[in-house]
């Protein structure tokens, strides 16, 4: 029987020595393959972007060739134009997230610890939430004129209800063991909640950040867009009204760049804080 | 942090625990019907019985998560409370801070230079080399291991049990009641260890408990000295009488 054994894992051994690819080119080629596969349609939909309106297939007011994308960029920077709108937007929406979420964060640990505040206040900030936040710009403008209170407002309003719900259902749904363990080893008050509570409850709220971030620049965009004489938002719609699509389609473009740096911005909090949650842990 | 303050005298490391007449029940269920028990300090105590006999609810009011409806439970003397420096439980689950390392997890609640003492009871259970890594890495024996650790960190006089060992397999177990039995015998702490498993309470124990419905339905010592020969004719004995009392009830 152990030669037999012996002789079946040698066969294995020579079978898997034969199977094995020659050289490492193919192992090469398969895992740049793997990397670059995600790229693939962008860099298709760019290409039939140029293709398409270098050979007149699109015409140039409705979809601007790249390269006058480019000049509109040359053009606007050089101006300072592009500067001066983008740190006026990314003020407003900075401040916004810290009004809104910083109130959102405070109620969303206060009805989560106390019962009381929780039944006192939760179910009016449910309804509240249900109500479309862009469907308050009429009335914003109503009340604070097209001046930067009006989207302070707007922002903070729709960067609250993500960070409320998200840091409240985070400090609910702590493991009631975790708690129940963490007292019998005499953990009360502030040190119960920071090294259990808190950090128990770390994941749901960044998911909550991870949210805010998003609504807060559709709302700033579109309160820039219909109310606004600066930003991102009011030079796009200036451009629009002089047809220059080029520096439209720019406007867009740094929208995006804007999203996915919040959205890194995010991912990297997670990275940092919660290390030791094991979704974290690898690499995307 | 336990243990003698300086100038006290104490005749041993391990805590006298006194239970009279304690009753309880949730709702109109009767959980626990007048139990009376008085375990030696130092001794090393099993508790057996069917899932619903109350042995988990007795645990936990030994160990102040509950309060008993009638009766006292005392503790050298003075009665039971949470979060009691002496007194410490291993839960049926290792109950791990996911977000603090294997030596905060053991260091949990120590104040002072706690670290170096950390380092000296994980070496105990074997797990110095785990002690910078995330509890999410480590395999159910180490978890509880670790829970070991950390309920011993801090000298208790009395260690309450609840099934710690219920969820592991049947090598890692006996490993782990090989290592409970070395660290009891050491520190000479009292011991209280709930389980179903009438083989590990027979190993384990001086006296062995069997709840029936709430109450104490037979008491058994454990003459036998360690190590303990499970296939010996004494141990099968012992282990057979519980047995056939357990079963003749259902």
């Amino acid at each position: 029987m152990p030669s037999d054994s012996k002789l079946l894992a040698g066969n294995l051994a020579v079978a898997r020595k034969a199977a094995a690819p020659k050289p490492n080119l193919l192992a090469f080629a398969r895992i740049a393959g793997a990397r670059s596969l995600p790229w693939l349609l962008p860099v298709a939909l760019f290409a039939a972007w140029y293709v398409s309106t270098k050979y007149g297939f699109i015409d140039p007011t409705f979809l601007p060739a790249p390269g006058d994308v480019l000049s509109g960029f040359q053009q606007v920077s050089q101006t300072g134009e592009l500067w001066n709108d983008l740190a006026i937007s990314t003020g407003r929406a900075l401040g916004g997230l810290a009004i809104g979420g910083g109130i959102g964060f405070a109620l969303g640990i206060l009805n989560g610890l106390s019962p009381l505040s929780a039944k006192l206040l939760d179910t009016t900030l449910q309804m509240l939430r249900n109500i479309p936040i862009l469907a308050l710009i009429p009335l914003a403008i109503l009340w604070f004129g097209i001046g930067e209170s009006a989207k302070l407002f707007l922002i903070a309003l729709g960067v609250f209800f993500p960070v409320y719900l998200n840091t409240y259902h985070g400090i609910r749904n702590v493991d009631a063991g975790l708690v129940e363990m963490a007292r019998t080893y005499g953990l009360r008050g502030p040190k119960l909640f920071f090294q259990v509570i808190f950090p128990g409850a770390l994941p749901s709220i960044l998911v909550g950040l991870r949210y805010a971030l998003g609504i807060m620049w559709l709302v700033l965009i579109v309160a820039e867009m219909v109310s606004a004489s600066s930003g991102i938002g009011y030079m796009t719609m200036n451009a629009r009204d002089d047809m220059q699509t080029n520096i439209v389609v720019l406007g867009i473009l740094i929208y995006a760049l804007l999203g996915k740096l919040a959205d890194l911005f995010a991912y990297g909090l997670e990275r940092r804080f919660l290390r030791w949650h094991q979704t974290y842990a690898k690499p995307r | 942090m336990s243990g003698t303050q300086p100038g006290e005298t104490r005749e041993h490391p391990g805590a006298a625990l006194s239970i009279s007449h304690v009753k309880k029940s949730f709702g109109e269920t009767g959980v626990l019907r007048d139990i009376s028990l008085s375990i030696k300090p130092g001794e090393f105590v099993t508790i057996v019985g069917h899932s619903g006999c109350g042995k988990s609810t007795l645990l936990r009011l030994l160990a102040g998560l509950d309060q008993p409806d009638h009766g006292d439970i005392t503790l050298d003397g003075a009665p039971m409370r949470l979060a009691n420096r002496e007194v410490r439980l291993m839960f049926q689950e290792a109950r791990l801070l996911p977000w603090m390392t294997v030596l905060q997890n053991v260091g949990l609640g120590l104040t002072g230079d706690w670290q170096p003492r950390a380092r000296t009871i994980l070496r105990q259970t074997g797990l110095e080399s785990r002690a910078g890594d995330w509890p999410a890495i480590l395999s159910g024996g180490q978890k509880q291991r670790v829970a070991l650790a950390r309920a011993l960190v801090g000298q208790p006089r009395l260690l309450l049990m609840d099934e710690p060992l219920g969820a592991l397999d049947a090598l890692t177990r006996m490993a782990m009641q090989e290592l409970i039995l070395q660290i009891w015998r050491a520190q000479k702490f009292t011991a209280i260890l709930v389980t179903h498993d009438v083989q590990e309470a027979v190993a384990l124990a001086d006296r062995v408990i069997v709840l029936e419905r709430g109450a104490i339905g037979q008491e058994l010592a454990v003459p036998l000295s360690h190590p303990r020969d499970i296939g010996s004719p004494e141990f099968a004995a012992l282990e057979g009488s519980i047995l056939k009392r357990l079963l003749r009830q259902h």
